[in-house]
């Protein structure tokens, strides 16, 4: 067992890539947001400026949450070597049942716009979305049919279901309070709240990176120089006061920011107010999922397991893993994160309908794809999915603001999903 | 077949399964006692492994019983077996390829902090320690297994099964992808676990391997016991027979497979 091999000494040359190494950087993920940065710079240029706007980006993160709540989800699937079809149609069943729930239901039992309407939906619909999830799992893991047929099943099942809760008849308008859940004038946090959850942010990450030190030089394992870690708080912070910067620097409407004004007994002054929208909901709430969930993949013992059945199913099972049952919970979690999403896109559409998150599993599968998820099973990131979205949301958005037809919309998104991952399989096996 | 009165580590009697209509265990009985080892041998497809997956809880046998120190135990899962301190080292290495080594020792058996998160940093630390003894180079602590040559992933494979103080180990083909050196390192590791009293079920094609380190054998042909012997008494070329013809020599025990 003496094998020759381990000693293979780290290169000390000053590349670039050993620079990288030093500081533990994901390349993979640095090629992303460079694809990004071209994408976004590129758009910019063609809309002669009108993509980089606070509007816009701010338009675009919100217009990529639901997307990047689901994908975060899709990403644990594949990496158990599974596929979700039926994420669009669960997105469409659990919106029209909250829509039902908060127009017809619960009104008739507390009254119209009370405050406990959003937060009942919102917990039905993580309910309903978790129980369909765990069926699903169930019929994958204990009854072994596969994923591709039951989730495919799903797919028609949920789409007919959504249809039936009224019969098809579309659902509007949702609660005030629910609504903030989609973004909207409603659900922009403003300044304030968006500098402090920069501020906090800012102070998580250099605690995190302070306390994964502090527990590597504990236990003596080599730790990246002081100065990388250094390097790593700027920039993660940095990112972080830029994003609110660009969130705050978007006024809300005047109209809008006059009643606003009224309503909280400022008066209006001569040349107008400039309101900021700061942060939007959703979009917190994709930040907070993804961290969550990054959490569970990576810190938890749940996580491990689902890793591991990914990369070898029966040395899992053989290491004494319930594998069936982590499965089950792999689904039902996917399904939660519909529900999820479900209230964040009936929330910014205002209304529910039968037809909401339609295509959509196709956009989550390619987003943990370009995101860097592999079909082939056990290796992706929830930050690469949602970073994938994000790409995705970009071209689209872009293509809008140029506007570019939507059926060649559809042809430049497909021909990138196979890009991307034709490109990803070019740099793994160049690395192998 | 010998002297000693010792209760056996384990004793597995009567085994029998079937997969599809084929028996391929039929009604096999083997026994281990502690500081000993026992090679299994036969061809490819005699039943060794399916044998030995009996004992490490992968599949359930349709007849016969395990016992465990001369108790009757109940394996129906691989985490029954390491609860009797029943670890094994799969042919295949059984290690999820996408993980680091630390990762696959702990696999199923992870130290949790006591916010219930992965203690890494503690899994790293006994890493260190147990592959510092099995394997002094290794230094990929923080790669993916797919990454390291043979030999570590087999390091990675023995340090999962003897970390948590196996009492029986079984090790099925552990040398099969393995250069002289390595092979070597394994046989003194076989001879140091034995001095420390663990039980060990050796399978192996290989012959020569298993009369360099077996105290007795058990021959297997066609899901059937041909006979067991003490080492001492006979020759390779009788063994031969056993795992070719089934014929069992005077100085072995013959089981319901001779002819």
């Amino acid at each position: 067992m003496t094998a020759p091999s381990a000693t293979a000494a780290p290169s000390h040359g000053a590349t670039s890539a050993s620079f990288l190494s030093k500081l533990e950087i994901d390349v993979r993920m640095l090629g992303m947001l460079a694809a990004l940065g071209v994408i976004w710079i590129g758009f910019d240029i063609l809309s002669g400026g009108l993509f980089l706007t606070p509007r816009n980006l701010w338009n675009l993160s919100v217009q990529t949450a639901s997307i990047a709540v689901m994908s975060t989800g899709m990403v644990l699937v594949i990496v158990t070597r599974n596929i979700d079809l039926s994420v669009g149609a669960i997105l469409g069943v659990v919106g029209m049942i909250i829509g039902v729930l908060q127009v017809q239901w619960l009104p008739a039992w507390l009254g119209f716009e009370h405050w406990l309407t959003a937060p009942i939906a919102v917990v039905a619909a993580v309910l309903v979305g978790g129980a369909i999830g765990l069926f699903q799992g169930w019929l994958i893991a204990y009854l072994a049919i596969p994923s591709f047929i039951v989730t495919l099943g799903g797919l028609l099942i949920w789409r007919g279901a959504a249809w039936w809760v009224t019969t098809g008849q579309t659902v509007a308008p949702m609660d005030t309070r629910f609504k903030a859940l989609g973004g909207g004038v409603e659900g922009a946090l403003g300044a304030t709240a968006t500098w402090i959850i920069a501020a906090v942010a800012c102070g998580l990450i250099v605690v995190a990176l302070g306390l994964s030190r502090r527990r590597r030089v504990r236990f003596g394992f080599p730790v990246r120089p002081a100065w990388g870690d250094a390097v790593i708080a700027a920039f993660a912070c940095g990112a972080v006061l830029i994003a609110a910067a660009i969130a705050n620097a978007y006024p809300l409407p005047v109209g809008i920011a006059r009643r606003w004004a009224e309503a909280n007994g400022i008066a209006w002054p001569e040349g107008g107010l400039s309101i900021p929208h700061g942060i939007a909901l959703p979009v917190l709430i994709a930040i907070i999922v993804g961290l969550g969930m990054t959490f569970l993949a990576r810190r938890l013992r749940f996580g491990r397991y689902v890793f591991a059945i990914g990369g070898n199913p029966e040395a899992a099972e053989l290491s004494g893993i319930n594998t069936r049952w982590t499965l089950m919970k792999v689904f039902g979690l996917m399904g939660l994160l519909c529900g999820i999403s479900a209230c964040i896109s009936t929330a910014r559409l205002n209304a529910a309908t039968n037809a909401a998150g339609s295509l959509d599993e196709l956009y989550v599968i390619a987003s943990a794809v370009i995101g860097g998820t592999s079909l082939a099973g056990g290796v992706g990131t929830i930050a690469g999915a949602m970073l994938g979205a994000l790409v995705m949301q970009s071209l689209q958005s872009g293509m809008v603001l140029l506007g570019v037809d939507t059926p060649l919309q559809n042809i430049v998104v497909g021909a990138v999903l196979v890009l991307a991952v034709f490109v990803d399989g070019l740099y793994r096996r160049r690395i192998k | 077949m010998q002297a000693n009165g010792t209760t056996p580590l384990v004793e597995m009697r009567d085994i029998s399964i079937a997969f599809g209509g084929i028996k391929a265990v039929d009604g096999v009985s083997v026994d281990l006692r502690p500081g000993e080892v026992v090679g299994l041998l036969g061809h490819n497809g005699a039943g060794k492994s399916t044998l030995i997956k009996i004992l490490s809880g992968a599949y359930r046998p349709d007849a016969g019983e395990i016992y465990v120190n001369g108790e009757k135990a109940d394996i129906g899962t691989p985490r029954d077996a390491k609860r009797y301190g029943i670890e094994t080292i799969y042919q295949t290495l059984a290690l999820a390829d996408n993980i680091d080594a630390a990762g696959n020792i702990f696999l199923g058996r992870e130290v949790l902090t006591p916010y219930g998160t992965l203690d890494d940093a503690t899994m790293e630390a006994e890493t260190r320690k147990v592959m510092a003894r099995l394997n002094p180079h290794f230094r990929r602590f923080k790669e993916p297994v797919k990454a390291l040559s043979g030999g570590q992933r087999q390091s990675v494979a023995i340090a999962r099964a003897i970390y948590f103080n196996a009492r029986v180990l079984i090790m099925d083909e552990p040398t099969a992808a393995l250069g002289p050196a390595e092979t070597q390192q394994v046989a003194d590791l076989v001879l140091q676990l034995k001095k420390e009293g663990i039980g060990i079920f050796l399978i192996s094609h290989d012959i020569h391997d298993v009369f360099g380190l077996a105290d007795r054998v058990s021959v297997m042909k066609n899901g059937r016991l041909v006979g067991s012997a003490n080492v001492a008494d006979v020759t390779q070329d009788e063994v031969l027979g056993m795992i070719i013809l089934g014929k069992c020599p005077p100085g072995a025990v013959p089981g319901p497979g001779a002819s």
